[in-house]
């Protein structure tokens, strides 16, 4: 453990830190433009410029390490008119249109400048300017505002693995860009305007329409995905302005995905925003008494079993609990949370949750991604999964979809043959395998979501068994459980955790519309339920409570319009089974409410009455019902049981991956502009773009 | 003045066969087994013992760059990369040995790799050398085939193989980091210190860079030994040196002379004199484009080597002495190698992207006195800005030049602004 003395205070710092960070762990603070922690060190905008004893020049701090014996001072005349030169060089060039930029209120630039820069030019030559980049429908460019940093080539090369940034040109005349033009193909992608110390990357969607001091800022959770992504959420007045990420180190570091942070305008538009009931065929509006009527006139006489519940992918536990208990007064068995059909079992927590956890990955030392696309599924974890290859030693292998993951795997085959080949030990990757020493597997919706899932679930089960990814009871030292479920939507977990599946004779997803379709079964409650082909729900009552007009409201009945996750305060369980409070930024629009108290009032209505009457009852309610519930943020290691079937026989069809366009999964998505922009950026190849093309 | 049998370089001018029966005749190659059979650390004594010093510019101790290296072998391929990417305005002696005695500089690379424990050696030349290029691929396939390299080198045992690679012609590329930037592919930019390339350098394996010269003197001190060598100028300032005499003389021209020759006794022995005579001169760069330029009452007595010309705040550089009489716009000279240093500098780091360009156009102005007398002042605190706060020395040889022109001739700046000044003045009267 190196000790050296910054401005004259003796510090040890462990070994292998840099300067830099030595002098952070002083309580000094070093002004820095190109440094970040994870990022690599390019030491190139030199404003960490720092005076160390013996050297007769000032150092980089951030690019030299800390070793015994230094002494440095952040404060003498020769550091400080280091810092003073550069800051004078970054800005002759910069164009200082602050009050027309973006980044105005939140810029490394502005501040840095306003800390150790001149109160005036003395430059008196025309500054350079430089043409600006089309890098796609996210990241708006103003590249004259660069100041060559490089923090969003090293992010696009090592972080989000797509080598499409770079800098052409030399001295003066270098530029930041792709060289050919092409809009930035990463879902990471919005990342980069975080990274940018200046205004030269900025939000496209966002651009001028807000000041960053204007903005109430949230902190809460983000549920386009099941990752379960640490987010603030920025709002001005009733409007969610922007979408930024928060720190989290155990889930998401500090990136989001693209569809986290655009999707945010989706929830302006395509909104329910007041109950609607369908009269002679027409959806007309209606107010919460006459909608709950409607709802009471048709469930009259109806027996349990003709009663359905399905819960959508974005659903806080607030409402499933909600639902779950208003269903079970109803006498109906048939409830389900699995949209998606996946042959999930709720009867053993640890074969549906990422038991490894995300930061776990980078434990591991060999992964078998079985019909899954992470990169397109939860971006995270694909990003996670990327940082633990380049830390090198790490072998992939995937069964499922071929697909481009940013790194190299091993391509074993495309559907179930090859699993059960694997788990029998009958393929080379087995090798790997049981050489490794923290092996795991990552198990797909797309393994999962066919007729024969109950089997692969089974034989991934005995997979993980057979090859030592399950090792020990619990999470105690040396204990080790690889076997991890990747779900796709954020309210999975939460709905097997409070057991959102058919009671006994209940039907399941598609048993509800089987029996919907056959006439048997006579109401259907959708509880923000989209995913779903709404045709074959045939002559059901069904009620939709959702915020947006997607297909589940089309085909409804009554609609009750509920809350976005934005305008509630909601309990989230990620796909590690990490249990997370997310919070109202905002309010429902119009005569929408939270949704656990809209179920709570038809639950009145209909002749029952809840026993909770406060969020904090419903959450003592969701405890009751699951304790994991009680331990927010916290990861309960699941005891490992007995779940799937590897006695029935694995379909050789190949795993398909749920999720063939990243930006639209879900109504928000659907509903949001700028994710359709990406989808046609992206998703649609743009056909016939050829030199006669319009 | 340097005795004809201590001279390394024989065939400098390229009057005889530069080819392997030519350099043999010359001695190159001559028990090059026997000297490997000494082993490495009698070698790297020699070469600290020689008190050899970088012919690159940075006039670094060569014997104590070359202890840097792992003494054992480290598992990982050991790289000797030479510097043939002269590119400093003013020097071209690289230049002469790669044509004309290209055996030499490769004897030198042999022994300098079985000296680091290097198994590869590669040759980094400047893009625009072609010919020189050309010869030295002919040499080293020459050498290849009488199996003097390659596999069991000159029979000695040790395994080393010389590549060849031609740049693209930036100047940035001939900073040691760049150069290995560039040699493994990428954009020319120079890599950051720590971690150094002796533990660190081409594909992440240790590696020393040296110049063509450094290289190419080295059989000769092993052979002659290194107190030959020592013995030949000043302490620590010791050896021949090829110069460069470019500029306002009468006959142009490289030679290689003692280090430590007075400054005048080199231009008028070698280079037929200043024209116009000696009181004609107006100034000198000694040491390439980017040292800063003295005024003729310094050369008068300076002598040419690293410590002498340190003294009088220049520097040896390369070697390459470019002389100007008073015939000079000494202000427009020095504004165009500000230009050269704007082009030239690689971007990537702030005060020298942006204070070269800076530093050019207050240079551009000065030339026509466009300009107020506080900014030669502002000018000259700009390349203290820029100097000592980049990666590379870019920045530094960027502020030198205008450093020694404000050092020395701020009563020309001077008269020129006000000379403007008075013009501006008397059209306005009109």
């Amino acid at each position: 453990m190196p000790k050296l003395v910054v401005d004259g205070r003796e510090i040890e710092v462990p070994a292998g830190v840099t300067v830099l960070q030595a002098c952070e762990a002083a309580g000094v603070e070093v002004p820095r433009f190109c440094y970040h922690e994870r990022l690599s060190i390019a030491g190139n905008c030199r404003m960490c410029l720092v005076e160390m004893e013996k050297s007769p020049k000032p150092i980089a701090s951030c690019a030299m390490p800390a070793a015994d014996g230094m002494v440095i001072r952040t404060d003498s005349p020769m550091a400080k008119k280091a810092r003073k030169g550069v800051m004078e060089f970054l800005l002759i060039n910069h164009p200082l249109d602050c009050p027309i930029c973006d980044q105005g209120g939140e810029c490394d630039l502005q501040d840095q400048a306003m800390a150790y820069g001149f109160d005036r030019s003395r430059y008196i030559e025309n500054k350079r300017a430089v043409e600006d980049k089309e890098f796609g429908p996210l990241v708006k460019t103003s590249m004259t505002r660069c100041i060559h940093c490089t923090r969003c080539i090293r992010f696009a090369t090592e972080v989000a693995g797509v080598e499409d940034l770079g800098a052409t040109g030399r001295g003066e005349h270098m530029e930041v860009g792709t060289y050919v033009e092409k809009a930035l193909a990463s879902e990471m992608s919005g990342n980069i305007i975080d990274l940018c110390p200046v205004g030269a990357l900025t939000s496209k969607p966002y651009a001028f329409t807000a000041r960053p001091w204007e903005l109430r800022k949230t902190e809460s959770v983000d549920v386009m995905d099941a990752v379960g992504s640490n987010i603030r959420i920025d709002a001005r007045g009733n409007e969610v302005m922007r979408v930024l990420p928060r720190l989290n180190e155990d889930i998401n570091e500090e990136w989001i995905s693209d569809k986290t942070r655009f999707a945010c305008d989706g929830l302006k538009r395509q909104r329910l925003d007041r109950p609607y009931v369908r009269r002679g065929g027409k959806l007309v509006e209606a107010t919460w008494p006459e909608a709950f009527g409607a709802i009471a006139e048709a469930m009259k006489g109806k027996s349990g079993e003709s009663i359905a519940a399905i819960v959508g992918d974005q659903c806080d536990a607030e409402s499933m609990v909600a639902l779950k208990d208003l269903v079970a007064q109803l006498d109906s068995p048939n409830i389900d949370c699995r949209q998606d059909r996946a042959k999930l079992d709720a009867s053993c927590r640890a074969g549906y949750v990422f038991n490894t956890t995300i930061a776990g990955i980078e434990a591991a030392d060999v992964a078998l991604l079985i019909g899954t696309d992470p990169r397109r599924e939860a971006a995270i974890v694909n990003t996670r999964l990327r940082k633990r290859h380049r830390m090198g030693g790490f072998a992939v292998g995937v069964i499922g979809p071929h697909i481009d993951l940013t790194y190299k795997y091993d391509y074993l085959g495309g559907g179930g043959q090859t699993l059960v080949e694997l788990a029998n030990g009958r393929h080379a990757f087995a090798e790997r395998l049981k050489a490794a020493k923290r092996p795991m597997l990552i198990l797909g919706q797309g393994a999962l979501a066919r007729p024969d899932g109950a089997a692969v679930l089974g034989v991934a089960r005995k997979l993980a068994e057979s090859f030592g990814m399950v090792r020990g009871a619990d999470h105690a030292a040396g204990a080790w459980n690889g076997f991890n479920v990747l779900h796709t939507a954020a309210a999975r977990v939460g709905g097997l955790d409070l057991g959102l599946v058919p009671g006994p004779k209940g039907r399941d997803v598609a048993g509800i519309l089987d029996g919907a379709e056959a006439g048997d079964i006579k109401v259907v409650f959708l509880l923000a339920a989209d995913e779903i082909n709404t045709k074959r729900l045939g002559e059901a009552f069904v009620i939709y409570q959702g915020h947006h007009g997607d297909s589940g409201a089309q085909r409804a009945d009554v609609i009750l319009p509920g809350a976005a996750y934005t305008e509630k305060n909601g309990t989230y369980v990620n796909t590690e089974g990490r249990v997370q409070h997310g919070y109202a930024a905002i309010s429902p629009p119009g005569d929408a409410r939270e949704d656990w108290k809209i179920l709570r009032a038809l639950s009145e209505r209909l002749g029952f009455k809840p026993a909770y009457n406060s969020l904090k009852q419903v959450r003592a309610r969701l405890i009751e019902i699951s304790p994991t519930f009680g331990r927010p943020d916290a990861i309960v290691p699941s005891a490992w049981g007995q779940f799937g079937q590897a006695q029935s026989p694995v379909q050789p069809q190949p795993f398909l991956s749920p999720v063939v366009n990243f930006y639209m999964t879900d109504p928000i998505g659907r509903a949001s502009v700028t994710m359709a922009k990406c989808t046609q950026a992206f998703v649609l190849k743009p056909a016939g773009k050829t030199g006669t093309d319009g | 003045m340097l005795r004809d049998s201590d001279r390394v370089f024989t065939n400098l001018y390229g009057q005889a066969d530069w080819r392997l029966n030519g350099a043999r005749a010359r001695g190159d190659w001559d028990g090059t087994k026997d000297l490997i059979a000494k082993g490495r650390d009698w070698m790297v004594e020699q070469v600290k013992a020689s008190g050899l010093r970088g012919r690159g510019g940075a006039g670094f101790p060569t014997g104590l760059k070359w202890t840097f290296m792992p003494k054992q072998p480290t598992g990982r391929p050991h790289y000797l990369v030479v510097n043939a990417d002269e590119g400093e305005p003013g020097t071209c002696k690289d230049r002469d040995i790669l044509r004309h005695d290209p055996h030499k500089f490769l004897e030198g690379c042999l022994l300098a790799s079985f000296a680091m424990g290097a198994g590869t050696c590669y040759i980094y030349i400047r893009g625009e050398f072609y010919a020189e290029a050309s010869n030295m691929q002919v040499a080293i396939d020459e050498a290849y085939a009488a199996g003097l390299i390659g596999k069991n080198a000159c029979g000695s045992g040790f395994d080393c193989d010389i590549h060849l690679h031609r740049g693209a012609g930036a100047y940035i590329c001939g900073e040691e980091m760049a150069l290995i930037e560039s040699l493994e592919g990428k954009k020319g930019q120079p890599r950051l210190k720590p971690p150094f390339p002796a533990a660190m350098g081409l594909y992440g394996c240790p590696t020393t860079v040296n110049n063509v010269e450094t290289i190419a003197v080295v059989p000769a001190i092993l052979r002659r030994g290194g107190a030959w060598f020592a013995g030949i100028g000043r302490p620590k300032n010791s050896g021949t040196k090829i110069f460069c005499i470019s500029g306002h003389v009468n006959k142009p021209c490289n030679v290689e002379e003692e280090m430590g020759i007075p400054m005048r006794e080199l231009i008028d022995r070698h280079a037929g004199g200043v024209r116009g005579g000696w009181d004609n001169l107006l100034a000198v760069i000694p040491g390439g484009s980017s040292v800063p330029v003295l005024p003729k009452s310094i050369c008068d007595t300076v002598l040419m080597d690293f410590d002498a010309l340190r003294d009088v705040q220049s520097g040896l550089g390369t070697a390459a002495v470019i002389v100007m009489d008073k015939s000079t716009d000494i202000v427009r000279a020095i504004a165009r190698l500000s230009k050269f240093y704007k082009h030239e500098s690689c971007g990537q780091c702030t005060p020298c992207r942006e204070g070269t360009g800076w530093m050019w156009r207050v240079m551009e102005r000065l030339v026509r006195g466009d300009a107020r007398i506080d900014e030669i002042g502002a000018l000259e605190e700009v390349t203290r800005q820029v100097e000592g706060h980049t990666i590379c020395a870019l920045g530094d040889a960027a502020a030198w030049p205008i450093q020694g022109l404000i050092r020395h001739f701020r009563p020309e700046l001077e008269r020129r602004i006000h000379a403007r000044a008075a013009a501006g003045a008397a059209r306005a009267a009109e």
